[in-house]
């Protein structure tokens, strides 16, 4: 397999890694919007659906994307297909 | 006191401006306890502000084309971070989101996920790729990737159709903003609004709209903030609200019942007494009140719209390479986040403001006369945005005879707060700036497809620079006065059509995107089948059930996007396979845009 194959496998898995946590965040457990109301696990005394929506699934977007650029960034480094500064 | 290049001095300039906006807001102030009119102090702050951009967009000026259409390709990390967040932040965001969750909880707030998890689509689907592939516009990389004029039209259409139905919502938001500010009628205030968006982007394109969105998020978001915490502390519910309101919110639950939420129920005769536009409180705070599938449809709806919408898109083409596109993104949704993660909590402070008896600020319960007495009620009376009736006669204010329009949460919560003027003179210009910002990004948008795709890439390929720059002028002047036109005739909600034009770009966009970098084997007829098809089925579907029909699968008119993009997808996928694969050149120019180093795929200028 070329290096080229091989960098793109890698991406295509962390492309798969980071759409399974948004999945989950994002539609995942709205499924189950009526157990996380009933749940007794309150993050900061708030409901567990209410919190979900107002202020969870979007931070973890926001940690999630971080991440993703950090792994993407290593896997272009490690095939040598990162950018130079001159580019 | 600024040496050397513009680029290098970011943090200092924009140090300056935000420290000179907060001095502008502590001198409004002054002059109000000095004895300044309310009506002075709003129209100073939206004036103030507007001028500020108006200059910034004038500094800006360029002869460039890639100046013109991308900045140049210089703009940092952050701050393109904080352009997108407010090319995205809409005057619907700004204005109407705290508004729609206070009346309709949970089941409205699919959107601040769906709003969020976009983002997340947009960093790993498409923005580093589309940023390597080097162009200008999005219908840019559709012609270039699938080859073929037809391909660079029909994406001209898809992206016409959804930014047209955005950008007259956000026109008309900044109307109605500009109209009580300035206190000018709204058939005006629309056109003053134009002319203020057409300052910031006419004379340096992309390259303006981004200097001064970034002035603008300053703005908005020190709008949106500022209240929230003041309210906050002022009601002694926690110096940090959003860590700190669970008691709130459940102090809201325990009045819903004490009042009778759900329990009594208005006649139609009574409500036919209501102005039209202004609702009770009908739906519980926080319980969960949607479907699942409620839910999930509409937060699918709005993250693919999200990856799909070009004047989003485009800001990821400023950067100066494919990493910092990457970041861009997270530093994009970070400053979403801090407006986002803040409309709850807006609406539950304002909620809380107005139902309990315990704080001062309480009406349900009081007397209908007293209420009827306060100065902030006869205001927000007068401007058709609040509403009370005695329907059962007993005197005093229920929770159901109480009616507010979804604008009030946002631009009447500081002064039913008890909070200085002041407050709500910057959080009118708050809101100009979030409408402003996002209708430059729409603008832009549209009048560079049509300017580059069409007109230099199909019309007249031999144009020269100077000629391709004026064209691209007087078409966006032109394609803003058919916004303001439209925007001005009030079709339609500001919020409605924002879903919608969501939903038309996931229809005709997010599959022929997402397929061009990740599977090779899409071909242009494939494309074109995908745009076009998905396109017709979406606007089908949003006819039929507009006109009655039966919904399928339970998809509503702000949902319609899921069946136009599962047509695309569909017959993208079908069609590609029945026809010849993409020749080698094409295959070669995949695997070139999916490694971030190497040249690009489109030179410098183009």
């Amino acid at each position: 397999m070329s290096k080229q194959e091989q960098h793109w496998n890698e991406t295509r898995n962390l492309l798969f890694i980071t759409l399974a946590i948004w999945f989950v965040f994002s539609i995942g457990i709205f499924l189950f919007g009526a157990q996380m109301e009933a749940s007794s696990f309150r993050p900061l005394g708030y409901p567990l659906s209410y919190y979900m929506t107002c202020q969870g699934s979007l931070g973890i977007f926001v940690i999630l994307i971080f991440w993703f650029a950090g792994r993407q960034e290593k896997i272009d480094e490690k095939f040598g297909f990162a950018e130079r500064e001159d580019d | 006191m600024i040496k050397g290049k513009f680029i290098d001095n970011l943090p200092r300039v924009y140090g300056i401006y935000t420290g000179g906006f907060l001095v502008f807001i502590i001198i409004m102030a002054i002059c109000e306890q000095a004895g300044m009119s309310a009506k002075a102090i709003g129209i100073a702050f939206v004036a103030f502000t507007v001028s500020i951009y108006a200059i910034i967009g004038y500094l800006s000026r360029t002869l460039q084309l890639d100046a013109y259409y991308v900045a140049g390709r210089q703009v940092p990390t952050v701050f393109n971070g904080m352009a997108t967040a407010a090319d995205w932040m809409s005057g619907a965001s700004f204005v109407a989101m705290a508004g729609g969750i206070y009346f309709k909880g949970y089941g409205y707030m699919a959107l601040l996920v769906g709003w969020t998890g976009g983002y997340v689509l947009v960093a790993s689907l498409l923005a580093p790729y589309l940023r390597k592939f080097g162009c200008y516009t999005v219908p840019d990389f559709i012609g270039t990737r699938y080859g073929g004029n037809v391909a660079r039209l029909s994406a001209v259409l898809v992206l016409t159709v959804a930014s047209f139905t955005y950008v007259t919502a956000q026109i008309n938001a900044t109307g109605t903003i500009a109209s009580v500010a300035l206190d000018i009628p709204f058939g005006i205030a629309v056109y003053v609004g134009l002319a203020s968006i057409l300052i910031c982007s006419m004379l340096g394109g992309m390259r303006a709209v981004t200097w001064t969105q970034v002035a603008q998020y300053i703005v908005l978001i020190i709008a949106y903030l500022l209240p929230v915490f003041w309210i906050s502390n002022k009601m002694g519910a926690g110096f940090f609200p959003h860590l700190m309101l669970a008691d709130e919110v459940a102090r809201i639950a325990e009045l819903e019942s004490q009042f009778g939420l759900g329990t009594i129920k208005n006649t139609a005769a009574d409500l036919a007494t209501v102005p039209k536009g202004l609702a009770g409180i009908t739906k519980a705070h926080s319980s969960v009140n949607a479907t699942p599938w409620a839910f999930i449809s509409l937060a699918v709806c709005m993250m693919a719209g999200t990856a799909s919408l070009p004047h989003v898109m485009m800001r990821y083409f400023t950067t100066p390479s494919v990493k910092t596109a990457r970041r861009s993104v997270g530093w994009s949704l970070f400053f979403i986040f801090l407006l986002y993660s803040s409309a709850p909590m807006l609406a539950t402070l304002s909620k809380l403001s107005l139902m309990d008896p315990n704080l001062t600020t309480g009406i349900i319960g009081k007397s209908i006369s007293d209420v009827q007495a306060l100065d902030w009620y006869q205001n927000w009376n007068q401007a058709n945005l609040m509403f009370v009736s005695d329907f059962n006669g007993n005197g005093t204010l229920d929770l159901n005879e109480f009616f507010m329009g979804g604008k009030a949460v946002v631009l009447a919560t500081p002064e039913i707060a008890g909070l200085p003027y002041v407050i709500s003179g910057l959080v009118a210009a708050g809101g100009m700036a979030a409408a402003m910002s996002t209708a430059d990004g729409l603008v832009l948008a549209i009048a560079n497809a049509l300017s580059h795709d069409l007109y230099y890439k199909i019309i007249d390929p031999k144009a020269d620079t100077a000629k391709r720059l004026i064209v691209a002028r007087v078409l966006l002047v032109i394609i803003g006065f058919a916004g303001a036109t439209i925007a001005a005739m009030e079709i339609q909600g500001i919020l409605g059509s924002v879903i919608w034009a969501f939903d038309f770009a996931m229809s005709g966009l997010f599959f022929p995107l997402v397929l061009g970098v990740w599977w090779k084997r899409a071909n242009s007829q494939g494309a074109v089948a995908g745009m076009l098809v998905g396109l017709a089925v979406g606007t089908w579907y949003l006819v039929h059930v507009r006109t009655g029909g039966t919904p399928i699968w339970g998809v509503s008119q702000l949902t319609f996007g899921i069946h136009g993009a599962l047509a695309s997808l569909v017959s993208m996928v079908a069609v590609s396979l029945m026809t010849k694969a993409p020749d080698s050149a094409t295959q070669k120019m995949v695997d070139e845009v999916r490694i971030p180093s190497g040249k690009a795929i489109l030179g410098r200028q183009h």
